[in-house]
């Protein structure tokens, strides 16, 4: 069983050639053709370009060179520019936008020797937190192909789950990486702010944006994320410092470890999303760990800080959407004000359009200094509260969500409380932080995840701690039924 | 009937002159072929980002200090949210509140010999637009983003001027500056250097600020100098007619000297101005400040004052020959061969004749057909009264059409001057001879006729004797007028 393995383990069979990457690649592509039309998780296959690459890859192999991503095909989130292929966004705006260049997230993991297998769907404009968004209609969950995988990486997510690719990634700027990757009992990470380059990464919310990784291990992460951290003088909030050894970071035992759990993630909390992070705890605890209870006043004013911040964000930024250059187009446009409304009209959707309307209101003459300003001003004092807790604790563990996966369609009309979903992911955004979230247990036979939050640059410790916890449970092992074969 | 003061400031855009743009590495190169010199970044294509080009920074920091303003230890870039078709992001990436340059002034020498100081309240970065182009495209407009992104220093002067000629003498002057520094062409054809000017009017000694109107886009001295004037008279007419001046924005015809409204400031834009996420502010540390000052030149208005000083100039003519520093290179490269006691000679010569001959064909002084050396070899020749100061303006239009060194015209032409004061003394004793009722008249107290002889020597020399000489002699001969 290929799929099921982890990326250390392919690495292993690709170096002492029992596999080829073209083999591979074959496998996981015959599994997409199969099982994607259930999920709708990739909205671009790329057979040719991937088996390409995949031989690419055998012939690096048997020329003696050893990576350990070389020949490990992925899934890239539609939101990252590819070079040659279609890159949607998820929107019918850019349906028909080939990017002519490549990510640098892309081409770093291509010069890791990955490949590539597809694009993966997603909410539109990353804008959606269950993945309904999207102009190709919305993904399943493997594991109740009724719900949602969350979103906004939801593709991603759903694939990695459903074990079409090793590894895929995803961004992350309100908790993209990290809800769906609870709701679909994988292991997701995004990094601290400015880690990996948003170069050719589409831009929502480009303060809150970050890319990251989707796969079934922290350890699988640490290995994809080694290839994708790093600065890149073409992302001018990219930070420019040397990324340590990731993998090599794993082997700290956990004795002493100091736990934050963070009082307003706990408050009201449903009683068997808590029993499943006390049951977690129970393993920390039992490794040496101690874990101190730690408060963030401000929590609260996170979602509504959010959504002023993002979508002040996100109106400048897909202003660029105007039919003029490139993507949609409305047909005869009869002078320029009507080729703006009608191709921004038809060209995104209605959440898109919602965010550009309320980031507009919010950045208005009258109205800046009421919400952008305050919202900037609950944004410093977020970070500032993350800061102390830090002080006294090495990271911080709680829910990544209130509840399991929800129904399709359960929220799609009621924007306040699909919203409410990312209550507990959003503060890691606004403060740059890096944070996680790996499976835990179920809640109604659905996955639960588990959010670890630690300080800027904390990713060795982050991935440390998952680490160990998955050396002691098995939840990332289990399959969703249906894909195990 | 009321008095009318004009209150005027001025934003002139500065083109950097950077090799690639502020955001991309694209080329600024003027007049490529339309899109040639736009990147995926001018472009605003999915998942670009900006990235900052030191050269930029460098040259407004220079700009800063040669001002004596203060150079920001933080400035912020911000987004300017508005639609237009030459923009391709739908924002500008300019700066708002915190600019990296404020507070400097400089100093005007006015027509009048007097200066006046102009407060320059800041100065900050940001990219150029594209360009619309509508010509030979039927029914549609075209897009050339070879401008975009080009890196612009915008500096806002405060209210100070009071007239148009005030305006147009600052202008000139920040003109002058950029060039020294070398951060900007001045390139008023090619769009390099424009400005908006706002115009208000209010009675003399009011205290308050009228109503004003910001003319848009002027790019040239004489426009700026038409369009103001045409927007004072407007303006007070408004006001004498029990009128309202509106607060707007008015574009300046350059065929009909005349503005036009824009828009009102009801229709005004809302920017929705707020920091770029995609790049940091802007740090400025002291070090760098430092190794900028180094790279400063000598400043014009240093370097008219050691004119004036060294070489004994007027300050108006120290400040001509400064107004440039191609010109000043000039005229220190002809004071070299001539020695500076002749600065006056040399400093008349290069603001008259050779001012003249440029202007009339309109040449910069780096292509002047006449160059220093040659110039100098013609002073030499008036310094050692080879030729007067009149035939050598003949030398010089020869030299100027023809080409030639000064020394050979004279040859060829034989127009050495005559200080021979045999030759002279025998012209003037063949025109003494053929006059007598003019001598008797002179020597009769019509002194005034002293010229008509001198008038017929000349005459009767081709111009070539010495006029020093000349006087002397014919003063001798004619003896005094009505003893």
């Amino acid at each position: 069983m290929l799929h099921n393995l982890f990326i250390g383990e392919l690495a292993d069979l690709l170096a002492r050639r029992q596999v080829s990457s073209v083999e591979l690649t074959r496998h996981f592509l015959e599994r997409i053709v199969r099982l994607n039309p259930g999920l709708n998780a990739l909205v671009t296959l790329t057979g040719d370009s991937a088996l390409a690459a995949a031989a690419a890859a055998d012939a690096r192999i048997g020329a003696g060179e050893s990576a350990p991503l070389l020949g490990i095909p992925l899934i890239h989130k539609d939101i990252f520019c590819t070079d040659g292929v279609r890159t949607s966004c998820g929107s019918r705006m850019l349906d028909n936008f080939v990017a002519p260049y490549d990510a640098t997230v892309v081409e770093r993991l291509r010069s890791a020797g990955g490949v590539m297998l597809g694009k993966a769907n997603m909410d539109e404009f990353a804008m959606g937190s269950s993945n309904e968004t999207s102009y190709y209609g919305p993904v399943r969950n493997p594991w109740d192909t009724t719900r949602v995988p969350g979103g906004s990486s939801g593709g991603s997510a759903a694939a990695t789950a459903a074990r079409l690719a090793p590894f895929a990634t995803g961004t992350d700027t309100g908790g993209s990486i990290r809800q769906p990757a609870a709701l679909t009992g994988v292991t997701g990470f995004k990094p601290t702010y400015g880690r990996v380059s948003r170069y050719g990464m589409i831009a929502f919310a480009s303060s809150l944006d970050q890319a990251g990784v989707f796969a079934r291990s922290a350890a699988d992460v640490a290995l994809v994320l080694q290839a994708m951290a790093g600065f890149d003088p073409k992302d001018s909030t990219s930070v420019n410092q040397p990324v340590p050894d990731y993998h090599a970071a794993l082997q700290h035992p956990l004795a002493g470890l100091r736990i934050g759990l963070l009082k307003e993630f706990f408050e009201g909390l449903e009683p068997r999303a808590a029993a499943l992070i006390e049951d977690a705890l129970k393993v920390y605890r039992s490794a040496g760990a101690v874990t101190v209870d730690v408060s963030l006043p401000s929590l609260p004013l996170s979602v509504p800080t959010y959504y002023v911040v993002a979508p002040a964000e996100c109106s400048s930024n897909l202003s660029r959407f105007d039919g003029v250059r490139f993507g949609y187009r409305c047909e005869a446009p009869k002078d320029l004000l009507d080729l703006y409304k009608r191709s921004r009209g038809e060209g995104f959707g209605a959440e898109v359009k919602r965010r550009i309307m309320t980031g507009t209101y919010v950045l208005s003459a009258g109205y800046f200094d009421a919400y952008y300003l305050k919202a900037q001003k609950a944004r410093q004092r977020i970070a500032d509260d993350f800061r102390t807790a830090f002080d006294s604790v090495d990271l911080v563990i709680g829910p990544t969500t209130p509840t399991p996966a929800f129904p399709i369609g359960a929220k799609v009309d009621d924007p306040i409380t699909m919203y409410l979903n990312d209550i507990y992911t959003i503060g890691a955004n606004l403060a740059g932080l890096p944070a996680m979230s790996l499976p835990c247990g179920y809640v109604d036979g659905l996955p639960m995840g588990l959010q670890l939050i630690g300080p800027h640059f904390a990713e060795s410790a982050l991935l440390n701690a998952a680490h160990r916890y998955q050396l002691e449970t098995d939840w990332h092992r289990h399959v969703p039924r249906g894909y195990e074969s | 009937m009321t008095q009318w003061e004009t209150v005027i400031g001025l934003e002139i855009h500065a083109q950097l002159a950077t090799r690639s743009k502020i955001f991309s590495g694209a080329a600024t190169a003027y007049g490529a072929p339309p899109n040639s010199q736009a990147s995926l970044v001018d472009l605003a294509y999915p998942g670009v980002l900006p990235v900052l080009n030191a050269e930029a920074v460098r040259m407004a920091v220079k700009f800063g200090l040669a001002i004596g303003a203060t150079v920001a230890a933080r400035s912020i870039f911000a987004r300017k949210n508005y639609f237009y078709p030459d923009l391709p992001k739908g924002y500008q990436i300019s700066q708002y509140e915190d600019p990296v340059v404020a507070r400097g002034s400089i100093d005007v020498l006015l027509e009048d010999g007097t200066v006046k100081t102009v407060g320059i309240t800041r100065a900050h970065l940001e990219e150029d637009a594209g360009k619309s182009l509508h010509e030979g495209l039927a029914n549609a407009s075209g897009i050339d983003l070879n401008r975009a992104g080009t890196p612009l220093l915008e500096i806002v002067s405060e209210p100070d001027m009071r007239s148009a000629k005030e305006a147009v003498a600052y202008m000139k002057k920040i003109h002058t500056l950029v060039r020294y520094l070398e951060i900007c062409d001045g390139n008023m054809q090619e769009g390099s250097f424009r400005c908006d000017a706002n115009v208000s009017v209010r009675p003399l000694g009011a205290a308050k600020f009228g109503t004003r109107a910001e003319i848009k886009n002027l790019n040239s001295f004489r426009f700026v100098e038409k369009a103001i004037q045409y927007e004072v008279a407007r303006q007070i007419e408004i006001i004498e007619g029990g009128g309202k001046v509106v607060q707007e924005t008015r574009l300046y015809d350059s065929d009909r000297h005349e503005t036009r409204s824009m828009r009102s400031k009801e229709e005004a834009n809302d920017y929705r101005y707020f920091p770029d996420p995609d790049l940091l502010p802007l740090e400025i540390g002291p070090a760098f400040i430092a190794e900028v000052r180094e790279t400063l030149p000598e400043l014009p208005d240093q370097k008219a004052a050691r004119y004036a000083q060294d070489f004994a100039l007027s300050a108006y003519d120290a400040g001509v020959l400064c107004s440039s520093r191609e010109l000043a290179g000039y005229f220190e490269a002809l004071l070299a061969a001539t020695g500076k006691d002749h600065a006056k000679l040399a400093a008349n010569w290069v603001m008259g004749e050779l001012s003249s001959a440029l202007n009339r064909d309109g040449l910069e002084i780096e292509a002047s057909r006449v160059d220093a050396r040659g110039l100098a070899g013609l002073l030499r020749r008036i310094i050692d009264n080879t030729i007067s100061g009149k035939i050598a303006k003949d030398v010089f239009e020869a030299m100027w059409t023809e080409g030639g060194e000064a020394d050979a015209i004279i040859a060829a032409k034989g127009l050495t001057q005559i200080t021979d004061s045999g030759a002279i003394d025998s012209a003037i004793d063949a025109v003494i001879a053929a006059n007598p009722k003019q001598l008797a008249d002179y020597r009769g107290g019509k002194d005034k006729l002293f010229g008509f002889f001198v008038g017929q020597v000349m005459k009767a020399t081709q111009g070539k004797a010495n006029p020093a000489q000349l006087n002397e002699l014919l003063k001798a001969k004619l003896g005094p007028s009505g003893a």
